[in-house]
């Protein structure tokens, strides 16, 4: 295996006396489509928030492109090149949809306070570039028909892209999509689909968050399967599906007559 | 030159009042409300960068007008500093101020900001208050006239040109400030918070950046409402004028930098016309406020441009 741009080594948060998370530990190569699937309540979301700074872990480490990055705050995740998108959407939105996906380049345009007063022709010039970056980005997640929406005016399968759509504009090298195709109906989630196997192959190592079981069978490369916060196996789609211990953690056990 | 968008048709459209007005305005008094209406403006321009676009709180930015106002003052008066550097000094101390106290107290949220800010300009308003050897306590103190390479700003037509200018000038930064990456980054924090994280925005540092700005506004103001009148007293830095000022941002509409003039111009205003109304004054002017709220509970102007789109369509 090359070597991981994510590892997470004996990783646990406990809410109370609620271990949510539980001595989790994995690898994730670049590159690739790793997806993190298990029962509801099996700890996928949180898992997340920890990996991005939403939440501190209350032990382990996350080491993120061979750097220790625990508990480091998402503004400083972001920096360092994670991007992610929300299951309860976090769109911004008294703001327009293209303003949005620009606040995503928030970090390639380092514009001090002054000339954000002044105006000097140089941010001009940047303004004009961020939003054509942005339109651009806005088309190819599918959004071409929204660039002059305000973001509360867009239905909910667009605001999904268009947090995806935001989450790119910080170029990043490491994507988290937490249950893109959640809510939508098959026909757009097969569109997610072919938006996360477009991404992976313009070289975004992108993680899936997923309850739709053909979307994340159908796109991943490599998948964790959690159960009760603990990781319960890891492998191919071919190598998860005929583990035994992920049918009986979704269907459960034959009861013993 | 697209007329529409606010940083050329908007400021057209301001400027053209400014020009304009002095043709309706009868006598000296008039002119002294046209003024107040100005320098009350500067403040809720500031202000509503950090209340209606950052959506943060201040209940204490009187104070800071205050500070602005004696800082001047005293330098002038009890220093001999001629009045430009006085102000500019004042302006830049009052600043620093706001950089120190933001930084823990930008810390809290909602509510509990709402209280900390209220503290902070009430010690402001205490220090005023209780340092009398400095500010001449309660009864007051008098300010020089502002002057700057030996001309001296005197007159109500004089001053009323310059605060227009620098009311202008206000509106200017502050729209270019809304529509670029910084003030992009205030506008996401106050839509989600955890989106803005997310997306590499530093929350605590945008948050400074923009209480600070305030800050500077409203010292601004208060500076050049000193100079003006040539006499100020603690009720500039008082809870109730922070208020004041922050109903005048929600009246005129919060997120809408035009709509803070016209906050600041019709809650200046309201009180002169209802005068005539005596001691029925307080109730109609709270009628009308609540009335607007009701009626308009997007604040005065982003009502009416709804209404009007809405009617266009």
């Amino acid at each position: 295996m090359k070597a991981a741009l994510l590892s997470v080594t004996a990783l646990s948060r406990a809410f109370g006396g609620v271990m949510a998370v539980d001595q989790v530990s994995f690898d994730l190569e670049a590159g690739k489509v790793n997806s993190i699937i298990g029962p509801n309540g099996a700890g996928k979301t949180t898992l997340l928030n920890l990996l991005t700074g939403i939440y501190a872990p209350s032990t382990g480490q996350v080491a993120f492109d061979g750097a220790d990055v625990t508990g480091l705050p998402p503004h400083r995740l972001a920096a360092r090149g994670m991007a992610r998108t929300f299951q309860n959407l976090q769109v911004f939105f008294n703001m327009s949809a293209l303003e949005n996906v620009m606040v995503g380049r928030h970090l390639r345009e380092r514009a001090g306070w002054l000339p954000a007063m002044l105006r000097p022709a140089g941010l001009v010039a940047g303004e004009r570039a961020s939003r054509e970056d942005a339109a651009e980005l806005m088309r190819f997640v599918g959004l071409g028909d929204f660039v002059d929406a305000q973001a509360d005016a867009l239905p909910y399968g667009a605001l999904k892209r268009l947090e995806i759509a935001r989450a790119l504009a910080s170029k990043p090298r490491l994507l988290l999509l937490d249950e893109p195709a959640a809510g939508l109906n098959p026909t757009e989630a097969r569109g997610i689909s072919g938006l996360i196997r477009r991404l992976a192959e313009s070289g975004v190592t992108v993680v899936l968050v997923e309850h739709n079981m053909r979307l994340v069978m159908g796109v991943s490369d490599h998948i964790v399967v959690l159960d009760y916060g603990r990781k319960l196996c890891e492998g191919t789609a071919d190598v998860v599906r005929n583990d035994p211990r992920v049918i009986q953690a979704y269907l459960g056990t034959a009861v013993a007559a | 030159m697209d007329w529409r968008t606010p940083r050329t048709g908007g400021i057209a459209s301001l400027a053209a009042v400014i020009l304009l007005l002095p043709l309706a305005l009868p006598n000296n008094y008039w002119y002294e409300v046209a003024i107040l209406i100005g320098l009350n403006a500067i403040v809720c321009v500031g202000l509503n960068l950090l209340i209606g676009y950052a959506g943060q709180i201040s209940l204490g930015h009187a104070g800071f007008f205050g500070l602005g106002a004696y800082g001047s003052a005293i330098l002038c008066t009890r220093y001999g500093w001629p009045p430009a550097a006085a102000l500019a000094a004042t302006t830049a101390g009052v600043g620093l101020l706001a950089l120190v106290v933001g930084r823990p107290i930008l810390r809290l949220k909602g509510h509990y900001l709402a209280m900390a800010t209220l503290g902070m300009g009430i010690i402001i308003s205490i220090v005023v208050v209780t340092e009398d050897q400095l500010t001449g306590g309660p009864d007051g103190m008098s300010v020089p006239a502002f002057s700057v390479l030996g001309l001296t700003l005197a007159g109500e037509r004089a001053w009323y040109w310059v605060t227009g200018a620098v009311l202008l000038a206000a509106v200017w930064i502050a729209l270019n400030l809304i529509d670029s990456p910084a003030g992009r980054a205030l506008r996401a924090l106050h839509g989600s918070e955890v989106g803005a994280g997310v997306s590499g925005i530093d929350a605590a540092r945008a948050k400074l950046g923009v209480f600070v700005i305030s800050a500077v506004f409203a010292s601004v103001a208060g500076g050049m409402a000193a100079h003006y009148s040539g006499f100020i007293t603690p009720a500039k830095a008082s809870f109730f004028h922070s208020i004041e000022l922050v109903t005048m941002v929600v009246f005129g509409g919060m997120a809408s930098t035009f709509g803070a003039v016209l906050g600041a111009a019709t809650l200046t205003l309201l009180p002169q016309l209802l005068t005539v109304l005596k001691e029925y004054e307080m109730v109609v002017f709270g009628a009308v406020m609540i009335a607007t709220m009701v009626f308009l509970p997007r604040g005065c102007l982003p009502s009416l441009m709804q209404a009007l789109a809405r009617k266009a369509r």
